[in-house]
């Protein structure tokens, strides 16, 4: 919508800084938006804030330690990330994980799941101008994940709690009845979720048809996850490639239609409640057995001149490890591939042409995490 | 009125007693709505909200009040000295000048008006210069946005909300707001004009910059709008204002469509009835607006625009002309009442109409998925 102008008369785009200190960037992200009067004409995001080099620190470090940092990069969903950085070493080193340790890694992932998108919900509300409430909804299901992971991990973030070949320690004795608990209340925190925005006028006034990325795009722009199944292709690496037991589990994977901002909303709500589907599964599989292989080495050696690329199903999307080992205790190259990265890409694309209001929310609606976008 | 409060019997000074009384407690009204707010969001979000401060947190605001006069009185390099510092006396005085005509029980306002509704209307109006020099004295870009977004929404909002208020009048026959008080002392003007009291309440939330229309102070989009450079006592400034804004917006709720503190009690109570009569119906109003505030989310400034221009003012000034129609031709007055639930009715549907974007044809989408969400 550009306004003619008179003769001698000159109008000129606005320019407004967005970030890194705004209540609305999700950490500190910076984009330049370039506004005729409410309407995006152009968006140039910048990134880097958080750059930490964990890549590099992961060479210095052993693979007990390297789970340390993965946490670090997506601290959202700790867990997801552990699990490709130990899936990598365990495919190079050859170990075979236990079963047991298995079925609590896929508990534990798909919990992560659960608690890292009521994080996106809660986030997404503020966005879309509820003030708090669903902030708070989201809050105490979390909160609820959280306490149950800090009574296995000792943490409430940065669990490190997996290991290369199985899992740190044994979980408490009443893991099973804590986690049906914990299932519980996410269940009523999902149903309050529904209730407060999916019907609500406002609310699809606002997500509907915006920010709109079409599925070609999409897979051209290498976004995974949720925002690329909202865009209706049903890519989930769980079910494409399965790994750990979930070929042996039963779940869908829901898929929106339009691409647009409610589809990423309802594509998330849906699939945390196939999350919930999916642990009630491996709680009914979970049986006694040891959590760590039985000849496992004090000190664990790759060998030389291998290299694994590994992605597992993070909640924002591909999550994967490219790991090149010379021998030694220490990779000598990894790599993470962050989803959050590639999503990102699209934000320019889905943003042109809306309004102001309609790019925070499209930049909300990717769920990005900055610390693995720079990681 | 000849004789005031105090028997004085010299107007002027009467009228200057009577401001300074409203004043004050106003200043205590706020800190109180600020209290009560906090309270009931907290209630609403499952939490607590203020407890530390004395007695279950009563003192809150007055820590908080404290506080924000202790900071310091910070003005950007490159704003203008002039509109930044005035601005939020701009937005402040007309606010309370709007207390003048309203009336708090029989004989308690500082000046009863013959065209007191149109006093309050213009009154109210006043307040957008002040948002538009804040935003503009600011020199920053997101005060600029808000600044621009507040005229946009307090020019279009002020014409439902006049309609609104011009329809209830001429059923009341007086712009008088002692008159309309007590032509309700029977049946309150809610009865006959129930579709005006759905636009008054929307166009009453658009002119307080309440969700779901705080456009212009947006949280997560323009980080608080105009007011985003001020600090300290000015800043206080525009929290005191908005706030006086809502409770005077909920005494002319109650005078005009509650009618006041005559209905239902009639008019011959005491005066401790008749505010407390008034207290309920002005407390009923601000707790929709929290309410509100707790649970819808934020419009977008050109649906803002489009669903005031295209819904609410057309289906305003149908109710005056069926108003007009009605008081000429000296019908019965319920037919109003079966009009305006009429008007709710179309006023939903078209909401619906206009709200719920439109399906568009994707026609790149692949869906090779397995289950489809929408």
């Amino acid at each position: 919508m550009v306004v003619e102008s008179t003769p001698g008369f000159e109008t000129q785009d606005l320019l407004i800084n967005v970030g890194p200190q705004h209540p609305s960037t999700h950490g500190v992200f910076r984009m330049v938006l370039e506004v005729d009067g409410e309407i995006v004409k152009d968006l140039v995001p910048h990134i880097g804030y958080l750059h930490r080099g964990a890549e590099k620190l992961c060479e210095n470090n052993d693979f007990r330690q390297g789970v340390g940092y993965m946490d670090r990069t997506e601290y959202l969903a700790s867990h997801n990330a552990e699990l490709s950085y130990v899936m990598a070493v365990e495919a190079l080193a050859e170990l075979e994980v236990p079963e047991r340790a298995q079925w609590i890694r896929m508990i534990l992932c798909e919990l992560n799941r659960l608690s890292s998108h009521f994080m996106f919900l809660g986030a997404f509300g503020v966005d879309v101008g509820v003030f708090g409430t669903p902030f708070i909804y989201a809050w105490r299901e979390r909160e609820a994940i959280i306490d149950l992971f800090e009574e296995i991990s000792g943490d409430r973030m940065m669990y490190a709690y997996f290991r290369a070949g199985g899992l740190a320690w044994e979980v408490p004795g009443n893991f099973e009845e804590r986690v049906r608990e914990v299932l519980v209340s996410t269940r009523q925190g999902m149903k309050d979720f529904d209730n407060l925005l999916t019907r609500n006028e406002i609310f699809l006034a606002r997500t509907k048809n915006v920010g709109i990325i079409s599925a070609e795009d999409a897979v051209e722009l290498g976004m995974s996850g949720p925002t690329l199944r909202a865009s209706g292709v049903s890519l989930d690496i769980r079910k494409a490639e399965p790994y750990m037991y979930y070929d042996q589990i039963d779940f869908d994977v829901p898929v929106g239609t339009n691409g647009d901002v409610f589809d990423r909303y309802l594509v998330r709500l849906k699939e945390m409640e196939q999350s919930v589907h999916i642990i009630e599964q491996c709680l009914a599989r979970l049986d006694d057995g040891p959590i760590m292989p039985e000849r496992m080495p004090r000190m664990l050696r790759l060998p030389e001149d291998q290299e694994i690329y590994v992605r597992t199903e993070a909640p924002r999307g591909e999550y994967g490890i490219y790991l090149v080992s010379k021998g030694g205790n220490k990779p000598w190259r990894l790599k993470v591939r962050s989803a959050c990265l590639s999503n990102l890409q699209a934000l320019k694309k889905m943003s042109v042409g809306q309004y102001v209001a309609d790019a925070i929310i499209i930049l909300g609606s990717i769920d990005i995490v900055l610390s693995e976008v720079d990681r | 009125m000849s004789n005031g409060i105090y028997g004085i019997e010299i107007a002027w000074l009467d009228a200057v007693i009577r401001l300074h009384i409203i004043v004050g407690l106003m200043t205590v009204v706020v800190m109180g709505l600020i209290y009560v707010e906090r309270k009931i969001l907290a209630r609403f979000q499952q939490r607590l909200g203020p407890t530390r401060t004395g007695p279950a947190g009563l003192l809150q605001s007055v820590a908080d009040g404290l506080k924000l006069v202790g900071k310091e009185d910070l003005r950007p390099r490159n704003a203008d000295p002039w509109t930044f510092e005035l601005a939020p006396y701009m937005v402040f005085i007309p606010v309370f000048l709007g207390f003048v005509i309203v009336p708090f029980a029989f004989g308690m306002q500082v000046r009863i008006l013959e065209l007191g509704l149109i006093y309050f209307v213009a009154t109210s109006s006043l307040g957008i210069i002040g948002w538009v020099m804040a935003g503009w004295g600011s020199d920053n870009r997101y005060a600029m946005i808000g600044g621009m977004r507040a005229a946009a929404q307090g020019i279009s909002y002020e014409l439902p909300l006049v309609l609104s208020l011009i329809s209830v009048a001429m059923v009341s026959e007086s712009y008088n707001l002692n008159d309309i008080v007590l032509s309700q002392s029977t049946y309150p003007n809610l009865l006959w004009q129930p579709l005006v009291l759905v636009i008054f309440i929307i166009a009453g939330l658009a002119e307080l910059n309440r969700t779901p229309f705080d456009i212009p102070v947006g949280e997560s989009e323009v980080v608080g709008g105009p007011f985003v450079e001020y600090s300290g006592i000015r800043w206080s400034f525009f929290f005191l204002a908005e706030y006086a804004a809502l409770f005077i917006m909920g005494l002319i709720f109650a005078a005009v469509f509650m009618g006041g503190w005559a209905w239902p009690l009639g008019e011959e109570l005491g005066r401790g009835w008749q505010i407390l009569l008034v207290t309920i119906k002005t407390s009923l109003f601000i707790f929709l607006v929290f309410w509100i505030r707790a649970s819808v989310p934020r419009l977008r400034i050109d649906q803002l625009m489009s669903f005031s221009w295209k819904i609410l003012l057309p289906l305003a000034f149908l109710q005056v002309l069926i108003n007009g129609a009605v008081l000429v031709y000296e019908a019965p007055l319920w037919i109003l009442t079966i009009t305006g639930m009429l008007g709710i009715v179309v006023l939903v549907r078209l909401i619906e109409r206009a709200v719920r974007p439109q399906p568009v044809t994707n026609e790149s989408t692949v869906s090779i998925g397995n289950e489809s969400v929408s």
